[in-house]
């Protein structure tokens, strides 16, 4: 007798649970199309700044290659690289990857490399930093991320890679400290990941996504 | 319902039992986003929305909810209306969504929603529940949008600066009245004050309301204070 009610209020409890998660699947399949142009045409305004000083003449969204888990790079999902050329000859790499170890969960990064591993410049595409603290990784809050341009792994040497809290070379943000620990370690993978595979990245055999 | 009943109930919603001015629900949102006034008026928008959505779902299902379920269930329910707002802000309105960042997907902690869905649709009818939702989120709405406008204003001297991100084209400036402000007013301590001042602001008119009220029911005139 005593155990019917709740019988009962887990089978409404799954059912009302149907419904919701049926709710929110439609929304995603009607959406899911304008979002990922949206995402696009954002990525491809903010692609320019990271390539500033950089010669190149291609339409960088039309080379783009995924790299599928798992890969050396940051993040633990799937890594995507823009090929920039002038020309024939290439120019740089775009890296779009996440800094899992984040703050508030993984941060996405735009890490631009020139051919001779410099970072051409960083943007954050997407976190969820505290405001106020943490999110002043973004352009618009702070210039926190452009001290990162031109930049290799010779410049700072590679142990130097930290922020100045750290015996690093790099600025900290006041109040937050994991934040930008999680950014550095994530570029300096990247270019680790440049100069070991780098080659490979403009030799057309990895998974071509047209 | 008579139109002096729904006039009542606006009255309610939107003065006497404000949910942000006299309930001081949902502050976290509140306090957080309104920096500008096209701030105030996206989430007002998603809440509003979030609101008139859950009490409608709350009211619909309520037969069939047990007490002692009803706050999980409330939560799902208030939870996935959320995410969809989330999603279709994303696909349309991508740069507002970005500005508002975590404070969409927070819209579920705001407690004037459980609160709403406690309190009246799960005792009242659908269409009772859904203007209830609908009164309620549009006086949460308003102050959202007058403390948005009050910030901006004297924290930027600008008022309905980047509009373009609800209503898409050119990037909109809005109305300059200074280059720079008081930039405090913008900071989070600026939503304190902001608050405080339109709660005393009420309270003020309310008293001064009541006040002349008592008077004209006594005969007489004002007391000079």
């Amino acid at each position: 007798m005593a155990d019917r009610p709740i019988w009962k209020s887990g089978v409404t409890l799954a059912i009302i649970a149907a419904i919701c998660t049926s709710l929110v699947a439609l929304t995603w399949q009607l959406t899911a199309e304008r979002i990922e142009t949206n995402e696009k045409e954002w990525l491809e305004r903010n692609l320019q700044p990271v390539l500033a000083g950089l010669f190149f003449d291609s339409l960088i969204t039309e080379s783009m290659l995924t790299i599928p888990p798992p890969h050396d790079l940051p993040g633990s999902g799937t890594a995507i690289i823009y090929r920039v050329y002038a020309g024939e000859a290439p120019a740089a790499a775009l890296f779009v990857v996440s800094a899992r170890d984040g703050y508030a969960g993984p941060i996405r990064l735009l890490i631009g490399v020139a051919m001779d591993g410099t970072v051409t410049g960083v943007r954050v595409l997407e976190h969820r930093e505290t405001p106020g603290l943490g999110d002043r990784i973004e352009t618009a809050k702070s210039d926190w991320v452009l001290q990162f341009d031109g930049r290799s792994l010779e410049n700072p040497e590679l142990g130097k890679w930290a922020i100045k809290g750290d015996n690093g070379a790099f600025d900290q943000l006041t109040g937050a400290s994991v934040t930008p620990r999680a950014i550095i370690k994530a570029i300096k993978k990247t270019l680790i990941y440049f100069e070991t595979q780098g080659d490979a990245i403009f030799v057309a055999v990895a998974e071509e996504n047209e | 319902m008579t139109p002096e009943g729904l006039a009542e109930r606006f009255k309610n919603g939107l003065w006497r039992d404000n949910p942000g001015l006299v309930q001081l629900l949902g502050l976290c949102p509140l306090l957080a986003v309104t920096a500008t006034f096209v701030n105030g008026l996206g989430l007002g928008i998603a809440t509003l929305a979030v609101l008139m959505a859950s009490n409608a779902l709350v009211s619909a299902t309520r037969r069939w909810i047990q007490p002692e379920i009803r706050i999980p269930i409330y939560v799902l329910i208030i939870a996935s209306l959320v995410t969809c707002i989330e999603l279709i802000f994303k696909a349309y309105f991508p740069d507002l969504d970005r500005r508002l960042g975590i404070f969409i997907p927070l819209i579920v902690t705001n407690c004037a929603i459980v609160a709403r869905a406690e309190v009246f649709a799960s005792r009242n009818t659908v269409g009772s529940s859904i203007l209830d939702g609908f009164v309620m989120g549009t006086g949460f709405a308003l102050l959202l949008m007058a403390i948005g406008a009050f910030r901006e204003l004297i924290g930027q001297g600008s008022l309905f600066s980047g509009m373009d991100l609800l209503f898409g084209g050119d990037p909109v400036r809005g109305i300059v009245l200074a280059e720079s402000g008081w930039l405090l007013m913008v900071l989070p301590p600026g939503a304190f004050f902001s608050l405080a001042l339109a709660i005393a602001a009420k309270n003020a008119i309310d008293r001064r309301h009541r006040d002349s009220q008592t008077s004209i029911s006594r005969g007489a005139r004002p007391l000079n204070r």
